[in-house]
């Protein structure tokens, strides 16, 4: 597990004070994957940095599995780091390596006896699916191939925490889904705590387990995805389960009403169950459905015809579970 | 015809150019060698002292690229090289020959191959830097198996440019009493007016230079995995 405190970082740039961390606070358990959103300039950089100790915050914690790592000396920032695994954009493999070379240099750094090191990189080229690559420089692959490489390397230090900084953005959607699957199973056999900071939804949606929100040096939102998304209001709810943002110009008169229900309802029927309690037409506009983590989550947009008991449908839906936010009617 | 007789009987061919080749070897061997013990660390200190740098130490750096600057920039080679005869003497004991003239050879060079090794070695990518840090290296890790192992084919460039330069700047040194193919030229081709000697000279001056670049060349492809 991981746990940051009030982390903080503060740049002197000339005369101005950048503050590029405002006091982020968050806590990972082991096994779970947590993912950490946020647009280019929300500090999603300087995290990286400071939770790898490249940079050392100006103030704030941070401890894997109880142990500090930010307030250690620098003779002990080498040993400190190893426990935790990163995972680059672009892989940042060494070009003058092998792919079984590269997996070998954090060992090596420790002076690890070369028949060790041999075992354990067979091991984990086994686990990403790459021994028959072994022999292959980094320019011989393909990109995810490269990110393979690049958790694979993460992992041989036998970290506590696996960091992953983009790990996807630099590939297409069908490696994305291959390099998340391999994180997720890594994850599960060896009980890692996974951090990936990205600014992708599709990751979150795909492989987190929590998610924070990032914003201006700040997290704004953080959950439980089955909890962020469940709250309509939420900005994490509307970027997981978007709605497509503008009513058609002929609409004709009635009440727009958007619901948003996840888990159980999402499986039963609430729209035919509204349209056969009160005799009313419903009319869906718009809408995602999709299954975040183990459950399924539904954000529709319907309209009921003028005259309808408005409050009544929105009382048996509440009633349901579901969450009702009316929407102005152009 | 007279040429090709020339070529056999010409004593300035038969007799001297062989051990003025040699010479010529020898310089730039020593002084190839020695710039590349030199300087191959003194670019990896131009670069990790450097505002940024893995060790920045600000002072150093203004020091070490202001030697080399006014080295390599300010002073013409064959005035350096004059400049350098009673420190040769000092070093090696003697003040004329081959091994005398590779210590001005070397001193000029360095500063020149610093530069190049330098330049190669920026071109790593921070971001390789960055991940043998954050897997736990030291500095001397990250430089010895990060910065010069992915510089190496421009280590390797650089090494056959400084070459190259050598055999040139040892023909200039055989002026000054260093020997070599360049004092052969000087002595036969333009004291003598001797233009068989004179058009020999440049003809093994280009091969060998042809011979080292393609060697350097081949090295360079070998290391390269990019």
């Amino acid at each position: 597990m991981i746990t940051v405190t009030d982390l903080r970082k503060v740049y002197q740039q000339g005369d101005r004070t950048v503050v590029a961390l405002d006091g982020v606070s968050l806590h990972v358990d082991a096994g779970q994957i947590h993912g950490i959103i946020g647009h280019s300039g929300a500090g999603k950089s300087t995290l990286v940095r400071c939770l790898t100790l490249l940079d050392r915050p100006t103030s704030g914690s941070v401890a894997v599995n109880n142990q500090e790592l930010a307030n250690v000396s620098d003779s002990d920032l080498r040993t400190a780091r190893r426990r935790i695994g990163m995972v680059f954009q672009h892989a940042n493999l060494m070009d003058s390596r092998t792919t079984a070379q590269n997996v070998a240099f954090p060992l090596e750094l420790i002076g690890t006896p070369k028949a060790k090191i041999a075992e354990k990189v067979n091991a984990l080229l086994e686990l990403v699916g790459l021994t028959q690559f072994a022999d292959a420089y980094p320019a011989q692959l393909s990109g995810g191939q490269r990110q393979r490489v690049g958790i694979a390397r993460a992992l041989s230090s036998d970290p506590d925490v696996l960091l992953c900084d983009e790990p996807t953005s630099a590939l297409d959607p069908k490696t994305t889904d291959e390099i998340l699957e391999l994180i997720k199973s890594v994850r599960d056999r060896l009980n890692l705590t996974v951090l990936i900071i990205t600014h992708e939804m599709n990751v979150v949606k795909q492989a987190c387990d929590s998610v924070s929100l990032l914003e201006a040096g700040r997290i704004v939102e953080h959950g439980a995805i089955a909890t962020v998304v469940a709250d309509p209001a939420g900005r994490l709810s509307q970027a997981l389960l978007p709605m497509p943002g503008k009513l058609p110009v002929d609409l004709p008169a009635g009440v727009v009403l958007d619901l948003l229900y996840s888990g159980s309802q999402a499986t039963e029927p609430v729209i035919s169950s509204i349209a056969r309690t009160f005799n009313v037409d419903v009319n869906v506009l718009a809408g995602s459905v999709e299954t975040l983590g183990e459950h399924q989550f539904a954000h529709l947009r319907i309209q009921l015809p003028e005259g309808s008991d408005i409050t009544a449908i929105t009382n048996h839906l509440l009633a349901n579970g579901v969450a009702v936010t009316p929407k102005e009617a152009k | 015809m007279d040429f090709f007789n020339d070529l056999v009987t010409n004593p300035g061919i038969t007799k001297a150019m062989w051990p003025a080749f040699l010479e010529t070897l020898q310089m730039t061997g020593i002084s190839g060698f020695f710039t590349v013990l030199v300087g191959l660390p003194l670019g990896v200190l131009l670069l990790n002292t450097a505002k940024g740098g893995l060790t920045p130490i600000p002072w150093l750096n203004v020091v070490l690229s202001g030697i080399i600057t006014n080295i390599t920039r300010s002073i013409p080679f064959a005035i350096l090289m004059l400049s350098l005869i009673p420190f040769a003497t000092l070093l090696v004991g003697v003040s004329l020959g081959p091994v005398a003239a590779s210590v001005s050879l070397t001193i000029g060079t360095i500063p020149f191959f610093a530069r190049l090794v330098e330049s190669a070695l920026r071109d790593v990518s921070t971001g390789k830097i960055d991940a043998a840090l954050v897997m736990g290296s030291t500095k001397m890790q990250v430089t010895r198996k990060v910065l010069v192992p992915e510089a190496l084919p421009g280590i390797i460039a650089a090494t056959t440019t400084t070459v190259v330069t050598l055999i040139g700047y040892s023909a200039m040194a055989g002026l000054v009493g260093g020997g070599g193919l360049g004092r052969l030229a000087y002595n036969y081709g333009f004291q003598r007016y001797d233009g068989t000697v004179m058009i020999v000279t440049i003809v093994i001056m280009v091969v060998l230079v042809q011979l080292v670049q393609i060697l350097g060349d081949w090295l360079a492809r070998l290391v390269d995995h990019r």
